[in-house]
């Protein structure tokens, strides 16, 4: 049963991935991008990691991809706009890639499977003793970047603001949100 | 097993229509309501008390010409009211409809899954809602419709930040985030044990967490997505027959969940005062239980509609500045204070 789920899932999450990168048009990209998020987040559950999986999906697919796919609907982007890619670049992409398959293959290869105790991991309260206790100071620490990066954020929309006023509400209330959420990433 | 699926799989059918009759009823109530308060008739021609109302409006809905406008992305356009009405009812499967029933011996609770973090299952599938609206608000190729979609987009991720925050202070006293055990914390009235609901111990929660539903919800007076003095319809301007009737379906059932949610956070759920001091068999206790439940809810969406009829709309830049002056940094001191309470009473 599980096994099934997990073909399953895997199927919808690589079909999903694929999708991301050959559909045209930018909104479709997106939407796949969910999808793929989510079907992620169900792989987590799989793994026992439950609370992982919701954050995943309240922060990735609720949170971050609203706001990617905010921003695509504010540019509107077409299939028509789409620049061609040059040779060059078409080059560079797939020796990247294929670079990036060799060391993934390699990593892969000499991975050693182990076991764990899946009824002491994953729940939010275990999640949360380990890491307030073992982890604290890395995790105060990631606190404090997420906290830079939202000051760094609104100081860059501030500084812009004072040389030109904002033609319209909309875009400004966009900006803010887009330096709150990383809050929310925590 | 088989037995297992059995009980399951008719749970699921009876949540599933429940959510559907209420969205249904929701409709009438609602009418009945604004004509109440409006000191008029309502509808009253379908049936007794006009009350075959919804049904005649929905077979309106079916019957009405199926419009996708030439510019719009069609497979969108159709996947929009669908995500809509999918993650609306998505969210049903978690909360707890009752306690355990007994049935020859073998007990049946009346929840469909009782996940460890069935919080956060909610509020994965109600940041998971927007996305029905903001799809099909720019599918539709239409000015009016994108603003809808930009709006409530905009209105419903400041929202859920000071949602997720008034929530917190919940969590810190009940130390879960399962549905059933915030429900079986606030289990009261054994013997001379007095346990209170949790809107006694969260006041200053339950009234942002009520804010912010209604903001979610996209209901008056948050309900700017929709504005018809400025946006015609919205979100949904383009949509006509019964994918209209989806997105307006997906509201009422997201009103119908999150007065679920809300009694069930902050209003004891399935518990009824004394439930425990009247004798009563675990059966009858349960079935009661489920009863005070629905009434609960029943409050909520009157209180909904209620609100609808009594308050005008915000300007937008006031429901922002609600959003985060106002209720973000009242739930961070509401986060502090339940913080401070809790060590100085020893509660931890």
């Amino acid at each position: 049963m599980t096994l099934y789920a997990f073909y399953f899932l895997s199927f919808l999450a690589v079909m999903g991935a694929l999708m991301v990168v050959f559909s045209r048009n930018p909104v479709t990209s997106v939407i796949f991008l969910v999808m793929t998020f989510f079907t992620i987040a169900c792989h987590y559950m799989l793994l026992n990691a439950q609370f992982l999986a919701a954050v995943h999906v309240i922060v990735y697919a609720g949170a971050i991809m609203v706001l990617f796919l905010y921003v695509i609907m504010l540019l509107n982007l077409n299939e028509a706009v789409e620049k061609q890619k040059t040779l060059l670049l078409k080059v560079a992409a797939i020796v990247t890639g294929g670079l990036f398959m060799i060391v993934l293959s390699a990593a892969l290869r000499t991975a050693e499977t182990s076991y764990i105790d899946t009824s002491v991991v994953g729940s939010a309260r275990n999640l949360g003793k380990v890491l307030l206790n073992e982890y604290l100071l890395p995790f105060e620490a990631v606190s404090l970047l997420l906290l830079a990066a939202m000051t760094g954020a609104i100081m860059l929309a501030r500084s812009r603001k004072r040389i030109k006023p904002a033609p319209n509400v909309v875009g400004m209330t966009h900006e803010r949100e887009q330096t709150k959420t990383v809050v929310h990433e925590q | 097993m088989t037995s297992f699926f059995i009980y399951k799989a008719i749970l699921v059918v009876v949540v599933f229509g429940i959510m559907l009759m209420a969205a249904m009823y929701s409709t009438y109530l609602e009418r009945k309501v604004a004509a109440f308060i409006q000191d008029r008739v309502g509808p009253n021609r379908a049936g007794p008390f006009g009350i075959l109302q919804p049904l005649a409006d929905g077979i309106k809905m079916f019957m009405k010409e199926e419009i996708i406008p030439e510019v719009a992305n069609k497979t969108l356009f159709i996947v929009g009211p669908c995500i809509a009405m999918l993650t609306a009812i998505m969210a049903g499967v978690v909360i707890p409809w009752g306690g355990e029933l007994v049935i020859n011996g073998v007990p049946y609770v009346l929840q469909i899954i009782d996940f460890d973090f069935g919080l956060l299952y909610v509020f994965g599938v109600v940041s998971l809602g927007v996305y029905g609206i903001m799809i099909g608000g720019w599918a539709s190729n239409n000015k009016f419709s994108l603003f809808g979609a930009i709006r409530a987009s905009a209105q419903m991720i400041s929202y859920e930040i000071a949602m997720g925050l008034s929530i917190i202070a919940l969590i810190m006293m009940t130390g879960t985030l399962s549905l059933r055990e915030i429900v079986e914390f606030q289990a009261g009235g054994t013997g001379s044990t007095w346990n209170f609901w949790n809107v006694v111990y969260q006041p200053l929660g339950f009234l942002l967490f009520l804010v912010c539903a209604f903001a979610e919800c996209n209901r008056t007076p948050f309900d700017l997505p929709e504005s018809e003095t400025e946006l015609v319809g919205g979100y949904h301007t383009e949509y006509s027959s019964m994918k209209l009737g989806f997105y307006l379906f997906a509201e009422y059932i997201n009103m119908f969940i999150s007065s679920a949610v809300i009694s069930t956070l902050y209003f004891g759920g399935t518990n009824f005062p004394f439930m425990n001091d009247l004798g009563l068999s675990q059966n009858a206790i349960t079935i009661l239980g489920t009863l005070a439940f629905f009434i609960k809810i029943g409050f909520f969406v009157f209180f909904y509609m209620w609100i609808r009829w009594t308050l005008p709309r915000f300007r937008y830049d006031q429901l922002m500045y609600l959003g985060w002056r106002v209720l973000i940094p009242l739930a961070i001191a509401n986060v502090a204070i339940t913080g401070l309470v809790m060590i100085l009473t020893d509660r931890i």
